[in-house]
């Protein structure tokens, strides 16, 4: 658009400019989903509060006991707030568009929903490894103060293979979220579903006999236990992928579906 | 241009749109006239692709809405007003809509200013908003691509008689300029002040369209004489339908110019003459709507 155009008032136009409309990319379309997940009061609340849950956590490792700490165990104790809480900014990315009703406004900017589905997993895949960046940082600055005035003694050393398991737990985590988001369309079910469905399973699977056996096969996060532990074989990375195949992948591919077909409506 | 063609919407054994063609077309500003439910946002939801057609076409610019590339720069869409976050104020809804669509950012203070919000209510969050704000905010939405055409679901809703007059103003200056218009309203007046072509529908179905001045003939003429038992007759003597009104005077179906003649040819003196006009479009929209009426029942 020219300045002379985009000055006038409503400049309908005998010939369209089609040649000058660019199509919407994917890069746009993600960094806008992106925007939007971040420029409201809820979604800025959501993670001023697991910033302050976080900042607990640590603060709490570092002063009771001893305060030996190593850098390690500041970043479990950062990143597993984290892990737990930051899957519901994938959520409202997805069902805010119900409960907020501006699918109306989204969908006709954009008309191919699977694209738009797309780019709310990857900016909210973006995210997550933001936060898990961040996560670093203040397990670092933890650390740096046990250190300084808790005599602690300094131990940095943390995997990479462990680091870089914690990092897919959580990108694994928002894409679980986007998927229970899209799947449910609503708000609060999609979040008493991802907090608790998961964790049900878990102790009910862990109660019965017959299927303990197959749990890590199963269950998400008795498979996460050893990729967090550095332990991981082939097996327990065949069964983080079987795992994650049911609570992630499923219902991404189901929500997409959903999103794909379902008839938009204002209310 | 709009393109309808056969358009029909089925939820199980309910039939909400049933078979609606019609076209808008470039330079005009068609209204889509019908009570609550008649099946107005149905239709707009089905033109802009976020309902699935049972069966039928709808085209805009020549290709269903989801072919366009970037329908936001060649579309403007307002199909309601209040489905909008209400935790973002009135210029990030705009700012997200020109990242998206790459419209360049000086044009929200242009469009926001052409709808009569200010930098401070543009600085508000929208869930503070009148539903008359609201509007605003979708019709700056909507122009915001500088699209080629418009479709607005209800936008005088919420407008006060000025706003309504302002938008008549804004959507007759777009369509002067080579911009097709579709908007939709479930009053008559509201639209008969902003629309030069209409499309009435009733139950899911069209009942009448055409240019509102061609309905609003078709509606009759209005006439009050000296004599109106002998006006009436001698209108029915030339086959021409003709109602009393306890008001006094008589209602004909036929043209002014017809009635004057006629009256004079015998002999009576006409003492207010004119074309039924609103009174006529209303009386004509509910004669059309009466069996689709319905009371209660959302749009």
């Amino acid at each position: 658009m020219t300045a002379t155009t985009s000055s006038l008032t409503t400049t309908p136009t005998t010939a369209p400019p089609t040649a000058q409309v660019r199509p919407v990319s994917f890069a746009t379309l993600t960094l806008v989903e992106w925007r939007k997940q971040l420029d409201t009061r809820a979604g800025r609340w959501l993670l001023i509060t697991i910033g302050i849950v976080t900042a607990a956590v640590l603060v709490i490792t570092g002063a009771v006991g001893d305060g030996n700490v190593p850098f390690g165990g500041f970043l479990l104790g950062s990143a597993t707030p984290m892990a737990m809480l930051l899957p519901i900014v994938g959520i409202l990315a997805a069902t805010s568009e119900w409960s907020q009703r501006t699918a109306l406004v989204t969908f006709t900017l954009e008309p191919r929903r699977t694209r738009v589905g797309l780019a709310k997993l990857v900016s909210a895949a973006a995210s997550g490894a933001a936060f898990f960046a961040a996560a670093l940082a203040v397990a670092a600055l933890a650390h740096l103060w046990v250190v300084s005035f808790r005599g602690a003694e300094p131990s940095w050393d943390v995997p990479l293979d462990v680091a870089l398991g914690a990092l897919l737990l959580v990108v694994l985590g928002m894409a679980q979220g986007v998927g229970f988001g899209l799947v449910l369309l609503n708000t609060p079910a999609a979040i008493v579903s991802y907090l608790f469905i998961p964790t049900l399973f878990s102790i009910v699977g862990s109660l019965i006999a017959a299927v303990r056996d197959t749990m890590p096969w199963i269950d998400l996060g008795t498979a996460s236990e050893p990729i967090l532990m550095g332990t991981a074989s082939g097996q327990d990375w065949a069964q983080l992928a079987t795992a994650s195949l049911i609570w992630v992948v499923a219902p991404l591919v189901g929500g997409l579906v959903r999103l794909a077909r379902s008839e938009i409506k204002s209310a | 241009m709009i393109t309808v063609e056969r358009l029909t919407k089925r939820y199980g054994p309910v039939v909400a749109v049933d078979d609606v063609s019609f076209t808008a077309t470039q330079g005009h500003v068609t209204g889509f006239l019908g009570p609550n439910g008649a099946g107005k946002s149905t239709t707009m939801r089905m033109m802009c692709g976020l309902t699935p057609a049972t069966s039928g076409t709808a085209r805009i610019l020549g290709v269903p809405f989801a072919a366009l590339a970037n329908p936001g720069r060649r579309v403007g869409v307002l199909l309601d007003a209040s489905a909008q976050h209400a935790g973002r104020t009135g210029r990030e809804v705009l700012t997200l809509a020109a990242l998206l669509t790459g419209v360049d950012r000086r044009r929200i203070d242009a469009v926001l200013d052409l709808v009569g919000l200010t930098d401070k209510e543009a600085a508000r969050r929208v869930g503070t908003y009148s539903l008359g704000m609201r509007q605003r905010l979708g019709i700056a939405s909507a122009l915001l691509g500088d699209p080629e055409v418009l479709v607005l679901d209800e936008p005088a809703n919420g407008l006060d008689p000025a706003g309504i007059r302002w938008m008549r103003d804004l959507l007759q200056d777009f369509a002067a300029r080579g911009g097709t218009v579709l908007l939709s309203s479930h009053l008559l007046h509201e639209i008969e002040q902003v629309a030069d072509r209409l499309v009435v529908i009733g139950r899911g179905r069209v009942v009448a369209q055409g240019a509102k001045d061609d309905l609003l003939r078709r509606a009759g003429t209005f006439a009050r004489s000296d004599d109106d038992a002998a006006l009436a007759a001698a209108l029915r003597g030339a086959g021409i339908a003709v109602v009393p009104l306890a008001t006094g005077g008589l209602d004909a179906e036929a043209e002014p110019a017809v009635v004057a003649r006629t009256a004079s040819a015998a002999g009576v003196v006409v003492t207010e003459l004119r074309a039924a006009g609103s009174r006529g479009l209303e009386d004509l929209f509910f004669e059309l709507t009466a069996d689709d009426a319905r009371e209660e029942v959302s749009a």
